[in-house]
């Protein structure tokens, strides 16, 4: 007989035995089993891009580390999600992105409310060692509702991700390589002047304070991002 | 089209070769066409003509040895001319049948006779774009070969044998690659062949492409047949005019001839191949950003896997080879995998083709057995550093290699060996520096590349190679701290371990093989304020007690 292939995998997470669908991602299932690993460019809803390499993970036998948000499980896999090799390098990379741009918490309206700002609580970053870079980027306030800040700006493509794929008007794009990559809506006309549709998905999405509502700040800025599951759901329902 | 009718081909070719006593072959690659070698072919012709004498005039692609060119060669004498004008047309002409033109001989015998040609044994020898040439030197026998008396298994199997491994860099085995495309399962399969040749110092596969385009087309077909492709995307940079007007003559002249398209030697495999322009990216090398590209998208990479050969060019399995690894396969089923196996080092087989570029008398390409040491190549063929200045180091692999000095001079060539000391073969560039280069600049010229080539996509890559500009700009302006040094060893490791692709994870190479060998010259920017050089300016030294 020949041996029968199943849907199910077990493997170990940080020393915990866990189960698993074959094609789940490692931090699918690390947060069904409530082992938390730190993502930014991820979003539930949203399709993986594996850009912000703050959830890569060690996979026993391999030197490589592998971005759990994009890597499938498989059978009897090892991993290890935190380590001191690992948070140094997810140390560094909250520290490049802080250097990278503007993020000036104190005038932000995402103060206390941003997610890079939580996840540099989370995970102890004390100060910046690198020379902050404060680059001259644009605000673009031409849109009636909202404004996009380009200082405040990760790149984590949320934004673009979800008006594609959700909005499905893919109103946002990239423009510009690396150092000099920006955020555009359309062909780089003006957001007020673009094919944006009002949804305010985008801003809903944005984990910083680079995309917010007008007239309101702080307290009154809440994003919740967690309805994308929840209306991808439901639409495939229908 | 039968291996009967390339015979005839072939023998039509020798027939009309017989008609002439001599060949003049003039170099009309991009290097030597930058000297204006085109009016050295047309002044050389007008000049026989009026001689009288029976003399055929060529046009050829890169005969290798640039630093001499505009190249003449004369057969069947086989003297070699360098540095020739067009006003030179009538005394080689008039010496055709007696003694050589002494004052235009080039005799650089050292420099030929250590090469291997296995990719290049067409180049400056054939026209281009005349398949006729390239089928009188056996081209297109292994396609035919391979489609009547081999199965696609057969094929790799030949493949696996040679032990050819990935000439872009990477070193993956080719034969694995292809068994792997083989099994995906899917209908609609490509092939892909990657000419986005973008090291700084690397005319590798530009050479290749415009010496003898229909190799490469070859290649592809019989990597086509093996796994089951029936469409095929050559991806060269639009940089590259010369190489792209080749290859469209050659497309429409290899469809004219029955050797692709449908129905391919009277069997019933289908074959074709469009070429796409790249649009300068570097990052388009790698190949899930080169798919993108191909798809009409931004062309940054993706996470692997799934791997191209699963999931590539619009979800097909596809699989994706480097333009001298292609130019390997026809003579490979030509000759069989043994043969090539037989040449070579114990892990890296075969030969590879070199781009000599920077401080060396002999700039060009050249093509040697892998297992070679560094030092033949430098100092034997390349003719060593000129102007009596002393070798400093070699930098291999471009702007993901390392810099390797004197003392690493005496390993072999090989995938393996150069990986270990700190570099790697990358694709084939080789630039080599003297005294007067300074280390820490020479890391701060290929991370600036590497800063401006990235895609944006990681963060690792797109701010890490930002900030260690920034860092190894300090250093080299007498800015720099011993804290700076730590900070840029620091974001090298993370640059290399988590960045999302191989630019990202190989952009610090040349920043930890110069710490590794050539740290002093870092100190002493830092604590001295001093280029050993002379190469930096120093800005800042009254800054640094403040």
């Amino acid at each position: 007989m020949s041996p029968v292939e199943t849907d199910v995998k077990t493997l170990v997470i940080d020393g915990k035995e866990v189960s698993a669908h074959a094609g789940q991602t490692i931090l699918e299932v690390a947060r069904e089993n409530e082992i938390a690993i730190p993502t930014l460019c991820q979003l539930d809803g949203l399709s993986n891009v594996g850009a912000c390499r703050l959830c890569l993970i060690e996979i026993k036998g391999s030197n490589k580390l592998l971005p759990a948000c994009v890597t499938a499980v498989q059978e009897g896999m090892e991993v290890v999600t935190s380590s001191e090799r690992l948070l140094k390098h997810r140390r560094t990379i909250l520290e490049l992105l802080f250097a990278e741009r503007n993020h000036i918490c104190s005038v932000c309206v995402s103060n206390g409310r941003c997610e890079l700002q939580s996840m540099g609580q989370q995970l102890g970053l004390t100060h910046i060692r690198l020379p902050y870079r404060n680059p001259d980027l644009k605000v673009d306030a031409s849109h009636e509702r909202f404004t996009v800040d380009h200082n405040r700006c990760i790149l984590c493509m949320r934004c673009v991700r979800a008006c594609a794929e959700i909005e499905g008007a893919h109103v946002w794009d990239t423009m510009g390589r690396g150092i000099n990559t920006i955020v555009i809506t359309d062909l780089h006309e003006e957001w007020g002047e673009s094919s944006c549709t009002r949804c305010g998905k985008c801003v809903q999405v944005c984990p910083t304070g680079a995309l917010f509502e007008k007239n309101k700040i702080g307290a009154d800025h809440p994003k919740s991002p967690d309805f994308l599951p929840y209306l991808n759901m439901m639409r495939e329902a229908q | 089209m039968t291996i009967e009718e390339l015979d005839q081909i072939a023998a039509s070719v020798r027939t009309e070769r017989e008609q002439y006593d001599h060949e003049i072959n003039v170099c009309l690659g991009t290097g030597c066409l930058s000297q204006h070698s085109d009016r050295v072919k047309e002044a050389l012709a007008q000049a026989v003509e009026a001689s009288g004498k029976k003399v055929y005039v060529r046009r050829t692609g890169c005969m290798g040895l640039c630093a001499a060119g505009p190249l003449v060669l004369v057969d069947p004498e086989s003297t070699l001319y360098q540095h020739v004008h067009a006003s030179h047309a009538e005394t080689i002409a008039a010496s055709l049948g007696g003694a050589p033109v002494a004052e235009l001989q080039c005799d650089l015998r050292d420099h030929f006779d250590q090469q291997v040609h296995v990719v290049l044994e067409n180049s400056g020898r054939i026209d281009p774009e005349r398949v006729e040439d390239y089928i009188a030197n056996d081209g297109y026998r292994a396609l035919l070969t391979a489609l009547n008396d081999m199965t696609p298994q057969g094929v790799i199997r030949q493949i696996t044998e040679s032990g050819l491994r990935g000439r872009g860099g990477g070193g993956y085995p080719t034969g694995l690659k292809w068994g792997t495309v083989a099994k995906a399962k899917g209908d609609v399969k490509y092939v892909i062949c990657n000419g986005d040749e973008g090291d700084p110092g690397a005319f590798m596969d530009r050479s290749v492409l415009e010496s003898d385009p229909h190799r490469v087309l070859e290649g592809m077909a019989i990597a086509a047949y093996a796994v089951g492709a029936s469409k095929g995307y050559i991806y060269v940079r639009a940089e590259y005019p010369l190489a792209v007007s080749r290859l469209t003559a050659c497309l429409r002249d290899a469809r004219r001839h029955g050797l692709l398209g449908n129905g391919i030697g009277n069997t019933p495999f289908n074959f074709d191949v469009e070429i796409r322009l790249g649009a300068g990216a570097f990052v388009c090398g790698e190949e899930t950003a080169l798919i993108a590209s191909i798809e009409g998208r931004r062309g940054t990479p993706k996470p692997r896997p799934p791997y191209p050969a699963v999931s590539g060019l619009w979800g097909k399995p596809t699989l994706i080879n480097n333009v001298e690894t292609l130019a390997n396969i026809a003579p490979i089923i030509r000759k069989g995998g043994r043969w090539f196996a037989g040449m070579g080092s114990e892990r890296s087989k075969g030969t590879k083709v070199f781009a000599l570029t920077g401080k060396i008398a002999n700039t060009g390409l050249v093509e040697v057995p892998m297992g070679i040491k560094l030092r033949e190549i430098i100092e034997g063929i390349g003719g060593g550093v000129p102007g009596g200045h002393k070798f400093k180091a070699v930098q291999t692999g471009g702007p993901s290699g390392g810099c390797l000095p004197e003392s690493m001079l005496d390993i072999g060539v090989s995938y393996d060996a150069l990986l270990s000391v700190g570099s790697i073969m990358g694709s084939g560039g080789m630039i080599v520096m003297d005294d007067t280069s300074c280390m820490v600049n020479v890391a701060r010229f290929f991370i600036e590349f590497c800063m401006t080539e990235s895609c944006g996509k990681c963060i690792p890559c797109r701010a890490g190679t930002a900030q260690m500009f920034t860092l190894l700009t300090r250093i080299c302006t007498g800015k720099g701290t011993m804290d700076d040094l730590a900070l840029l060893e620091d974001l090298c490791s993370t640059v290399k371990e988590a960045s999302l692709c191989g630019l990202g994870q190989t952009a610090p190479n040349p920043v930890l093989s110069t710490l590794k060998y050539f740290r002093h010259e870092y100190i002493e920017h830092i604590e001295h304020k001093r280029c050993p050089a002379g190469v930096c300016q120093m800005e800042a030294a009254e800054e640094v007690h403040a």
